[in-house]
């Protein structure tokens, strides 16, 4: 079992608690975490990383075990502890950006 | 009974504000999406139920959401925005080539016939349409495709393209404006596209009479009158009598023609609205006093309009999408600002007041008028 804690603008979207826990079959990895957790939350495709591309969306972070593997190769193994589901895995908004210069 | 529900895009949310045919008290839900960039919302004009939501947030990408409830529930629908094809390169702020890259949607306008049929205009500046209730999108490739994209350009908030009108006479003709390519017209349903601004003139260009690389910022048109289109460039308010093949300038006697928006008056075709913003570099009413100009000879001569509106110390702006009227008898004006007020008139425009006072910017201002 793998604990996912979503920053809370996808937690409305999602209507999801902050925390969620997803059953992944195989090796746990950010592809697997992102697969199943948008397999559950179809309102989530894309608000993570691209539809087509796969990346990263530029401003959103994955940090596990109180380090930051958002530039780790998605096809990364997980450390042990997040696949057993003692330490989570978080999807975090990056602290700056959102502005948009309107006209 | 007759009322109106005004849809609010703003900054951080949308809102619904809604009165009874008096529109002098007011009800107001939201925010909805709190937190999330709502650019725009708006309702199909065949099912007053049915509303589109565009969702957005720089972090977290797009939604489009969908009511069927007048916008008491709402859920998202297809958010896969894909360019046809090899998306290209338009021209990046200083001339060189810039990759395509899907960012937001600016702009939805239900289908006049068809609720479950929505065009959606998108920046980087494209049009899709979406024939099942927003569960999934096609690009209208031709706009892009017809040759000139290459030469298109970003305006300061995005190539965006943010203005769609639909001709209820020409079921094929469609309208659209781009920031900054300018306008263009599909006379078969979106195969076919051409640029129509002859008569445009933008000192920013090289050539200040190109085919294209013009920043409108706005297109009116009335529903009985869809050859007559009316024009809010970055600088000029224009005119067109030939469903866009020439344009006439109309500013007049107003105080400046930079602005944003501009719309007409519900029953006479030759009424029209603007407000008039100091400059490209001031984006705030001139003289610190908010003015809605009205013509009601189709242009030229202006009226400025402002009782109930601020006339000192006003440094808000007035976004392109921001303005609207119903369709009650007499007409009810709508418009918000970048303070978060959003003001009324029921009366045409003589007298105004705030529905409300403090939301968040707001970007995008709708109304359904109700029966």
């Amino acid at each position: 079992m793998i604990r996912v804690i979503l920053p809370s603008h996808l937690c409305a979207l999602a209507a999801a608690s902050r925390e969620v826990q997803l059953d992944i079959a195989g090796p746990v990895t950010q592809r697997s975490i992102l697969d199943a957790l948008e397999a559950r939350y179809p309102m989530l495709r894309g608000t993570l990383r691209d539809h087509v591309t796969q990346k990263r969306r530029s401003m959103v972070r994955f940090f596990a075990c109180e380090e930051d593997i958002s530039h780790d190769s998605p096809d990364t193994p997980l450390a042990a502890a997040v696949a057993s589901g003692v330490e989570p895995f978080f999807i975090v908004g990056a602290i700056a950006g959102g502005w948009s210069d309107w006209n | 009974m007759s009322g109106v529900r005004v849809l609010v895009g703003t900054r951080k949310g949308a809102f619904i504000l809604t009165s009874d045919g008096k529109r002098q008290r007011w009800d107001v839900s939201g925010p909805h999406f709190g937190g999330w960039e709502i650019y725009h919302l708006k309702g199909s004009p065949v099912d007053s139920n049915r509303l589109y939501a565009s969702q957005s947030s720089s972090w977290f990408g797009q939604q489009i959401q969908r009511s069927d409830d007048g916008g008491k529930t709402w859920h998202p629908v297809c958010n896969k925005f894909v360019y046809d094809g090899v998306a290209g390169t338009h021209q990046w702020y200083d001339g060189t080539p810039h990759p395509w890259e899907f960012k937001r949607v600016w702009h939805l306008e239900p289908s006049l016939t068809d609720p479950d049929t929505v065009y959606a205009g998108i920046e980087d500046a494209a049009l899709f349409r979406s024939s099942d209730g927003g569960q999934s999108w096609q690009e209208l490739s031709g706009l892009r495709g017809h040759g000139t994209g290459p030469r298109w350009q970003p305006g300061a908030g995005g190539m965006c393209l943010h203005t769609i009108l639909l001709d209820a006479r020409e079921p094929g003709r469609i309208f659209i404006a781009i920031s900054a390519a300018g306008a263009f017209r599909t006379d078969d349903a979106g195969k076919n596209w051409r640029p129509i601004n002859n008569g445009l003139k933008s000192d920013f260009l090289p050539n200040p009479t190109a085919e294209v690389g013009h920043c409108v910022h706005r297109i009116a048109m009335h529903p009985s009158r869809p050859g007559v289109l009316f024009m809010q460039k970055h600088w000029d308010v224009m005119r067109s009598n030939d469903a866009g093949d020439s344009w006439q300038e109309i500013s007049g006697n107003l105080p400046t023609d930079f602005g944003f928006v501009v719309d007409v008056h519900a029953h006479e075709p030759e009424t029209i609205y603007v407000v008039p913003i100091k400059s490209d570099s001031e984006h705030y009413p001139p003289e610190g006093k908010l003015r809605v100009y009205r013509s009601r000879t189709g242009g030229n001569e202006w009226e400025p309009l402002t009782s109930g509106l601020p006339q000192q110390d006003c440094y808000v702006n007035v976004l392109r999408d921001a303005m609207a009227v119903d369709s009650l008898d007499s007409c009810g004006i709508y418009f918000g600002t970048t303070g978060g007020q959003v003001y009324a008139s029921a009366d045409a425009g003589n007298n105004w007041s705030p529905i409300v006072r403090d939301l968040p910017a707001v970007v995008s201002v709708e109304v359904q008028t109700l029966s």
